[in-house]
């Protein structure tokens, strides 16, 4: 799909290509008087509701329909668009709130508060100007995705405003500084001979991956705040990680957290067939919060993808591309973004729901055979690359599984495994004691850790890697222990073992749990992060000296620093390193004392 | 009534469960509805589920017993399936499409309804956190109901669900605003017996005038039972965002509305998922629950209370499993407690309102209210864990603060978790109560309350 050519057939009014026959849902028969193309989108209907085309049969073609179809009678007209699935690109995204086939709900609004179908708006305001300043000068030589000019989008993000990546050729004119809409032309490009004229907002099928130079390793962590996550199970800039959980698990409070947190430019931000009040949480939240970096409102570089539950099905299936190709537009300018799809479990069911339509044969659960590749090429459309303009870019991806019955022996969750290298798995247990994030340390991996250990030793610690492993062993014996226990009770074991288990207890207060409505505690910058940890197992070690000279258990669990360790996490705050110091200083100052005093008993 | 296209056909093709097929010949909207006349005369309501040139297939509402492929006839009404809403509908009882079942005139509509209604634009929902108080101490105090939540009670058969329902319903109110409250109740494939509890217990408490009920009896055809709830929504919608009220809706029981989509599903050859339930089960029911909610600059709202029982008590079936994934929390009745004579037997462990936190607190409940319910929890949840102890080794191996927390445990349940049916206690009262439990527990233990509060509430 050339997209200077879908400049040129935005121009044509879509024509009538046949008409509707059969109806059933979000599918539609039509018969057919012109020629489409598999993928190419449709407006369907006297209301001209959003469609794909998804199946063709000789003179047929089998439409999905991203709206609701009652009322639609067969008979009726069905226009093609000439253009894949498509979603315009362009200044205006950033703070904007759009449904899965990028309606601005913000707009629609304004018609009132319930969205009707055959509802439209353009997903860019087209009423808005924006400041272009221009950055490349004509004559030149110009390449597809490179930059023409650059947009204050808003005050934190920089929007850069691209030569169409497959537009290569003359630049034959460029617009002088000013204010313009996103469809003013402020660009031409001479290619075969041809003039092209370039707008802002640019159009680009969802389901076509948009290009870059060359594909990076991914080695500079994704700083989320979170502790379990940075420490232990981190993730990179341009990987991919699964949220797995049931309900109650708190799968969307942590990608709330996620988004809030995370050290990425741009955030995207996927609700997916989830709920309407959540939705309305983050557009309560959003705008007031700030930034840890840069102090602005986290809106200023959020764009929220909203198609709740009850919205149409087929639209939901959308959402996941249109999140995805906005997130990769931003990455082509050189910016780090970090996409949140809540729930990717939704979109499946959606796939499965279209696939029952066309009465496909089902695979596993009823879920469509085609289920894994569709997961696949969308988890592989996150990246570290160097961009066309040769800047650095990423896209990192999160995705939230809601296995059925939070069993995650269910395609989904194992198909999502496969494609993903972070695995942060909720735990229905921990969730009960309202131990949050309730992530199972134990079943939870990361393949990142080699990726980003060198980042790790470079910019904080050289024993980053060290200090994880001495605390997974922690937590991995104290595993074995507890098992012990629940036959026996903690009392019957041996003080060295009684300490293993209260180091754990210690290492999962003070460290793992985190409290995302603590004000301090909900975001944790890495030199806070490693200070803990080192605190912690400073402690234990201290401790097992002690021990060993013949302290009883329940002096370790008395001494002051213990409580100090627990309450460090939200008593002291990011920009006051220094106190960690004290921290340290008070440990060796108690358990000197303490060693002293059993040195004399013996 | 309204306009009607009046296209009329004759004869079918064929006539499967609750679905008729007949040969079309376009003109006729996918989901407008129609009426089917039998040979035996009378007139049933029906739905087009596929509308194509050459075949109707028709959802027939009230049966298809008695209906021949030579004999029927089809008229079209050239509109999806409406239902009348009017302010007037309160005190009333109707059936799924809002016609009178109380002996009384049908409704003077206000306006007419599509049943399905229309997403609400989550660009403008207001995020709910008005308190709503229930009266009833494990939930206000531990799992807080706020207005335009969505929070359902997870049951069993023979669970006091019903009972604890029509309760929230007589004593439910939100502070300060005891004027445009409404409720609707929903009942869905329920004996006469449930329905009656419900009409005598609101009859009773002289709430009548302020309830409305849809009924869709248990004998009923199921297909009905689709339209129940979204009749009953409709009227909701209208109260709460044209008329300005605060609805609740109860409505009961969502297994039964399950297992009749289920049954149509298969009678039009889907391809099953889950435990043969139709692969959008999810959506289906969210299109029910998140119906709830608040709209910006508008006043009322809709909170729902839906009752599920789970079948065989398991909560990963797919109905309590997908239900949990939609609503704001849940509200999980236990065996154990009734059978132990607790009521209501709400289990607090298993059991959250997702949007407590942010309805709770000064101004709204009481600044402790966050604390105490942290640390209730916290000590409950010990004490079950230690009951389980020492049903293996005997309470005479605890030791002495574990022993005081098997009292704890069998205090909270008995007179914080228990009250009577017509018992209708003040979130004070709850939260008073609930200090006095922790009047027993050692004083180290108690870590999730300040110093402050416990000096204040304590004493």
């Amino acid at each position: 799909m050339n997209d200077a050519s879908a400049t040129d057939a935005a121009e044509r009014r879509p024509e009538t290509v046949g008409r509707a026959v059969w109806i059933s849902g979000p599918v539609v028969r039509a018969d057919l008087t012109a020629n489409v193309f598999m993928g190419e989108q449709m407006e369907v209907g006297a209301s001209r509701l959003i469609g794909e085309i998804i199946g063709i049969s000789g003179k047929q073609a089998l439409i999905q329909v991203y709206e609701e179809t009652d009322g639609m009678q067969p008979g009726e007209p069905v226009y093609g668009t000439g253009l894949a699935m498509y979603i315009e690109l362009g200044p205006g995204l950033i703070g904007g709130v759009f449904d899965g086939v990028q309606r601005p709900l913000n707009i629609l609004q304004r018609k009132g508060p319930f969205v009707e179908k055959g509802a439209k708006a353009d997903p860019l305001d087209p009423a808005r100007r924006w400041r272009f300043i221009p950055d490349a000068k004509p004559p030149a030589r110009i390449r597809g995705g490179e930059v023409l000019g650059v947009v204050p989008e808003t005050p934190v993000v920089e929007h850069r405003v691209l030569a169409p990546p497959d537009c290569s050729g003359e630049l034959v004119a460029v617009a002088p500084e000013g204010d313009y809409a996103a469809g003013d032309p402020i660009a031409t490009i001479r290619t075969d001979g041809r003039e092209f004229t370039v707008a802002m907002a640019q159009r680009w099928p969802v389901k076509q991956a948009r290009p870059y130079q060359e594909h990076l390793r991914p080695i500079v962590p994704l700083i989320t705040g979170q502790r379990i996550f940075d420490l232990f199970f981190p993730l990179a800039k341009g990987g991919s990680a699964a949220i797995p959980g049931g309900f109650g698990t708190g799968k969307t409070v942590t990608q709330h957290q996620l988004s809030k947190w995370a050290e990425a430019d741009v955030i995207v931000y996927v609700g997916c067939g989830e709920r309407g009040n959540e939705m309305a949480e983050v557009l309560m939240d959003f705008p007031k919060l700030a930034d840890p970096r840069t102090g602005r409102p986290l809106m200023e570089k959020t764009v929220l993808i909203g198609n709740t539950s009850n919205m149409p099905v087929a639209a939901r299936e959308a959402s996941i591309y249109t999140g995805i190709t906005i997130a990769e537009y931003y990455r082509d300018m050189g910016h780090h973004v970090a996409l949140m799809a809540d729930s990717t479990s939704r979109w499946a069911e959606a796939l499965r729901e279209v696939s029952g339509r066309l009465e496909e044969m089902p695979a596993e659960e009823g879920f469509p055979a085609y289920l894994a590749t569709r997961l696949a090429q969308f988890y592989e459309r996150a990246g570290r690359v160097r961009t066309l303009s040769g800047r650095e870019g990423s896209v990192t991806i999160i995705g939230a599984v809601s296995p059925a019955g939070g069993d995650f022996s269910e395609p989904v969750t194992q198909h999502t495994k496969r494609f993903t290298r972070c695995f942060w798995a909720l735990d229905k247990d921990l969730a009960a004691a309202r131990y949050f994030p309730a992530i199972n340390y134990l079943e939870s991996y990361s393949g990142y850790l080699d990726d980003v250990a060198e980042w790790w030793r470079d910019r904080h610690d050289p024993q980053w890697r060290e200090l994880r492993e001495q605390a997974m062993r922690l937590l991995q014996e104290d595993d074995r222990l507890q098992r012990i226990v629940r036959l026996v009770g903690e009392d019957a074991l041996p003080d060295e073992q009684r300490l293993i288990i209260e180091g754990s207890r210690l290492l999962q207060e003070g460290c793992l749990q985190q409290n995302a409505n603590d004000p301090v505690d909900t975001f944790c910058r890495p030199e806070k992060q490693l200070g803990l940890l080192k605190a912690i197992l400073h402690f234990v070690v201290r401790a097992k000296e002690i021990i060993k000279r013949g302290a009883p258990i329940h002096r370790i669990r008395e001494m002051p620093a213990r409580e100090s360790i627990v309450r460090a996490k939200d008593k002291i705050p990011n920009d006051k390193p220094e106190l960690l110091d004290d921290l340290m200083a008070g440990i060796d100052r108690e358990m000197d004392a303490l060693y002293a005093e059993f040195q004399k008993v013996r | 009534m309204r306009s009607e296209s009046g296209k009329i056909y004759r004869g079918l093709t064929g006539v499967s469960g609750a679905l008729v097929f007949l040969r079309g010949d376009g003109g006729v909207a996918y989901g407008e509805m129609v009426e089917i006349v039998g040979d035996d005369g009378r007139i049933r309501a029906g739905r087009v589920l596929i509308a194509s040139r050459e075949t109707l297939a028709i959802e027939v509402y009230q049966g298809t017993d008695g209906i021949s492929p030579t004999g029927a006839r089809i008229r079209c009404l050239g509109r999806p399936l409406e239902t009348p809403v009017a302010a007037e509908m309160l005190g009333r009882t109707f059936d799924s499409f809002g016609r009178a079942l109380d002996g009384g005139p049908d409704p003077l509509a206000d306006d007419w309804r599509n049943v399905n209604g229309a997403a609400i634009n989550p660009a403008v929902r207001a995020y709910p956190r008005d308190f709503l108080q229930t009266g009833i101490s494990a939930i206000d105090g531990l799992n807080t109901l706020v207005r335009g939540q969505k929070l359902p009670i997870f049951s069993g058969s023979g669970l006091p669900h019903n009972q604890l329902a029509a309760q929230i319903v007589r004593q439910a109110q939100a502070p300060g605003e005891s004027e445009g409250f409404a409720v609707i109740f929903a009942i869905i494939g329920a004996s006469r017996d449930v329905a009656d509890l419900f009409r005598r217990s609101v009859e009773e408490s002289g709430a009548l005038p302020r309830v409305a009920m849809f009924v869709n009896f248990a004998d009923d055809p199921a297909v009905e039972r689709l339209v129940t709830p979204r009749s009953a929504l409709s009227l909701a919608e209208y109260l709460a965002f044209d008329c300005g009220m605060h609805v609740l809706v109860v409505m009961t029981d969502i297994t039964q509305y399950c297992e009749a989509l289920r049954e149509v599903a298969s009678a039009k050859g889907e391809v099953p998922s889950r435990k043969g339930y139709p692969g959008y089960l999810y959506s289906d029911l969210a299109s029910l629950f998140e119906r709830a909610g608040r709209i910006q600059n508008k006043a009322g709202s809709i909170t729902q209370v839906p009752i599920l029982t789970m079948p065989n008590d398991d909560i990963t079936h797919p109905i309590p499993d997908l239900s949990g994934y939609i609503t704001e929390g849940q509200i999980v009745l236990e065996r154990d407690l009734d059978r132990a004579g607790i009521y209501p037997p709400i289990n607090v462990l298993p059991s959250l309102s997702r949007l407590m936190s942010d309805g709770i607190g000064e101004d709204r409940t009481r600044p402790d209210h966050a604390h105490l319910s942290s640390q209730l929890y916290s000590a409950y949840a010990y004490a079950r864990r230690i009951r389980m102890l020492a049903a293996i080794v005997g309470e005479e191996e605890l030791a002495g603060r574990d022993r005081k927390y098997l009292d704890f445990g069998r205090r909270f349940e008995r007179e914080f978790i228990a009250q009577a049916i017509d018992e209708n206690r003040t979130i004070e009262q709850t939260l008073d109560r609930g200090w006095l439990m922790l009047r027993e527990l050692p004083a180290a233990d108690l870590t999730r309350v300040s110093a402050e509060e416990i000096s204040r509430h304590l004493k």
